[in-house]
């Protein structure tokens, strides 16, 4: 059964001068144990849709849609219960671990703060399971006694997802979790969330910008444009035969050193992302479009079957019968 | 590579060398102790020619591209540019810093909000006292390809896109008609849909304006995008330098070859334990013995060379364009 399942979420931003739709109609499942990349640029609604799933927005945001945690709504949650739930079975570890510890605090007991708030362990027990905690991402013990600003950007990192798996968790979600992370230590702390996914069974949302990184550890890809999900599956399959020309440019951004394409030819997107308040007509996409067909600033996009277990919210993906004017079945011969 | 006492000048290059650092030596004090940022770089830089400087935090990358643009004063060795050394006197300097630009890596961050982006690029042209400031600005927006120029002289920071906020930084480096850009992490917080397009800029200007660049940066894809040569940095010393291809597709220090295996997709990776040392604490021998893979693995003994990895220093690379690498074990393994 699914971890997670979002049916139809959509989220809005109300703001004086009116609505940004951020996230328009997102529908994913996660299946326990299972790891899903949701990849995009800024803007794209990737960290707002991140935030709606444990209810961490603004109050000018308006959710909408359905958000099951383990067959529970969160949307419907009393706050007594989404506070239990928060930390205990889903938990976020967010981009630039900098700010999100505090700087007069040891590490030991920020990593414990979430065990002795939810009560699952007296200040003793606490001290224990924070040892165990350290040595699971790699940090000596004695660490627990350091505040923030002894430690490196990397192992601040490391402290960020103690502190995630301190109430053993069933769901991390991981905000561009090594974006300002150097080469090295970004591999090491890669490396630490495939072990924990694989060893512990743990459920991971990924996001990034990224696509090599996320598939690289995720099973699954989702690719969001201008608050939707264009294209969606296998992700090294999304990765190196993406159907969608928008996941091709985020895939093609990072080159892979040694391809004899990619030497002296930087490849990018033109245009700039689009304004949420101003979205194209159509697909979203087609101003951007390397290939964007006549009808595309008219169609009415949706996710098509697009391979095994694979959906593209694009024209080319489209079945071919579909894209004759009377919409029929997608099947080999006229009925 | 045993000619270890050459310089440039003495080997015949394709491109004469524009700008150049010989045997510089960088140090701070920190905590009472020496900090060695930069500890003996030859680097040379050609006529219309990409150098990417890559390596960790912390390795000194920074300090010798600030060093190279006379923001800091070297302890010992020089900066020349166009043959003769750099002086340090003001009017020396300013005239320098026609000639050599800094291009910032957070566009955001480098650029005043209440400018607006004609007086963001006209900051240099005054600061200069040139003629006509107007036409110098159109020129260097247009070559940072926001066009047409005058549709973007009254945008403030805040009304563009992140790529659009890094052209205008372009172009404020681009107004004074420099010869050579330094560039610091161009495009570490663009996204990945922009970051191409920046790349292209920059080889368009090399192109078009014939301009050369040291790009500073921990991704390697950048430098396969774009870089003629790329530098290897380790702990204030270039460990191994020469033409990308060679040095990407079959790198010779355990360390680059580190750095290449930690790439996603990569198919089998050393992933370094720890963070780079400390410039205060240098070790003796081959600076990189504590954290290196092929001594560990027993090789560099097979080879015979273990005792002077860990006892002997190594000489400085010279600031020749041809592939080389600081290593004992590669030497063994190359005539």
């Amino acid at each position: 059964m699914s971890l997670l399942e979002l049916d139809d979420v959509s989220v809005t931003y109300r703001i004086a001068s009116g609505d940004v739709p951020a996230v328009r109609g997102v529908s994913l499942t996660l299946d326990s144990g299972a790891a899903l990349g949701v990849a995009g640029e800024s803007g794209s609604g990737k960290s707002t849709l991140a935030m709606a799933l444990l209810r961490l927005l603004p109050r000018d945001a308006r959710v909408s849609g359905r958000i099951l945690l383990d067959g529970e709504d969160v949307l419907a949650m009393k706050w007594g219960r989404l506070r239990a739930v928060r930390w205990a079975e889903a938990s976020i570890v967010f981009q630039g671990a900098q700010h999100g510890l505090n700087p007069v605090r040891r590490i030991g007991d920020q990593i414990a703060e979430p065990l002795l708030v939810h009560d699952l362990a007296k200040p003793d027990a606490a001290r224990g399971r924070v040892t165990e905690l350290l040595e699971q991402v790699g940090l000596p013990a004695w660490r627990a006694r350091s505040y923030p600003h002894e430690l490196s950007g990397g192992q601040r990192q490391r402290v960020m997802i103690a502190m995630a798996l301190a109430c053993s968790p069933r769901l991390i979600i991981a905000d561009e979790p090594t974006t300002a992370l150097d080469v090295m230590v970004q591999a090491q702390v890669l490396t630490l969330i495939k072990e924990l996914v694989a060893q512990q069974g743990i459920s991971l949302i990924m996001i990034s910008h990224d696509l090599s990184v996320l598939a690289d550890v995720c099973d699954q890809l989702a690719v969001m444009y201008a608050g939707r999900v264009v294209e969606h599956g296998p992700s090294s399959e999304v990765f190196h035969d993406a159907r969608h020309p928008y996941s091709r440019a985020l895939a093609a951004a990072f080159p892979t050193v040694g391809d004899p394409a990619s030497r002296m030819a930087p490849k990018g997107l033109g245009g700039d992302p689009p304004d949420p308040m101003h979205l194209p007509t159509g697909c979203s996409f087609h101003p951007r479009c390397p290939v964007a067909l006549d009808e595309c600033p008219t169609l009415d996009v949706e996710l098509w079957a697009a391979g095994a277990g694979r959906v593209a919210a694009c024209i080319h993906a489209k079945p071919a019968t579909a894209t004759a004017p009377a919409s029929a079945p997608a099947t080999e011969e006229p009925a | 590579m045993t000619e270890t006492q050459t310089t440039a000048e003495a080997v015949t290059t394709t491109r004469p060398t524009l700008l150049e650092a010989r045997d510089l030596h960088v140090e701070f004090s920190s905590r009472g102790r020496r900090a060695r940022a930069v500890d003996g770089v030859n680097l040379a830089i050609g006529e219309g020619e990409i150098v990417a400087l890559v390596g960790e935090s912390g390795c000194g990358k920074t300090t010798l591209a600030r060093t190279l643009l006379g923001l800091e004063r070297p302890t010992s060795g020089e900066v020349r540019y166009d043959g003769n050394p750099l002086t340090y006197t003001s009017k020396a300097l300013k005239t320098y810093r026609r000639q050599v630009q800094l291009v910032l890596q957070d566009p955001t961050g480098s650029l005043n909000p209440r400018h607006t982006v004609y007086e963001a690029v006209a900051e240099g042209p005054r600061i200069h006292g040139l003629p006509d400031e107007q036409d110098l600005v159109s020129k260097a927006l247009s070559h940072a390809g926001l066009r047409p120029p005058d549709r973007f002289f009254l945008r403030y920071p805040h009304e563009l896109s992140g790529g659009q906020r890094q052209r205008v930084v372009i172009a404020g480096a681009l107004a004074l008609n420099p010869k050579v850009l330094i560039a610091d992490e161009p495009v570490a917080s663009l996204d990945a849909s922009v970051r191409g397009e920046i790349l292209a800029l920059l080889l368009r200007l090399r192109d078009e304006l014939g301009l050369s660049a040291l790009v500073v940066t921990h991704d390697l894809g950048l430098a396969w995008n774009i870089a003629d040569r790329v530098a290897v940095m380790y702990l204030g010393r270039i460990v191994e330098s020469g033409p990308v291809e060679q040095v990407l597709t079959a790198p010779r220090h355990p360390y680059t070859q580190a750095l290449m295996s930690v790439l996603p997709e990569s198919p089998e990776r050393v992933v370094l334990t720890g963070e780079p040392p400390d410039p205060t604490r240098i070790p003796g021998g081959c600076r990189f013995h504590a954290r290196c893979q092929v001594l560990a693995s027993g090789k560099a003994a097979e080879a015979g060379v273990h005792t002077r990895c860990r006892t002997e220093p190594l000489p400085i690379l010279p600031a020749t364009p041809e592939a080389q690498a600081a290593c004992y074990y590669a030497e063994t393994t190359t005539p």
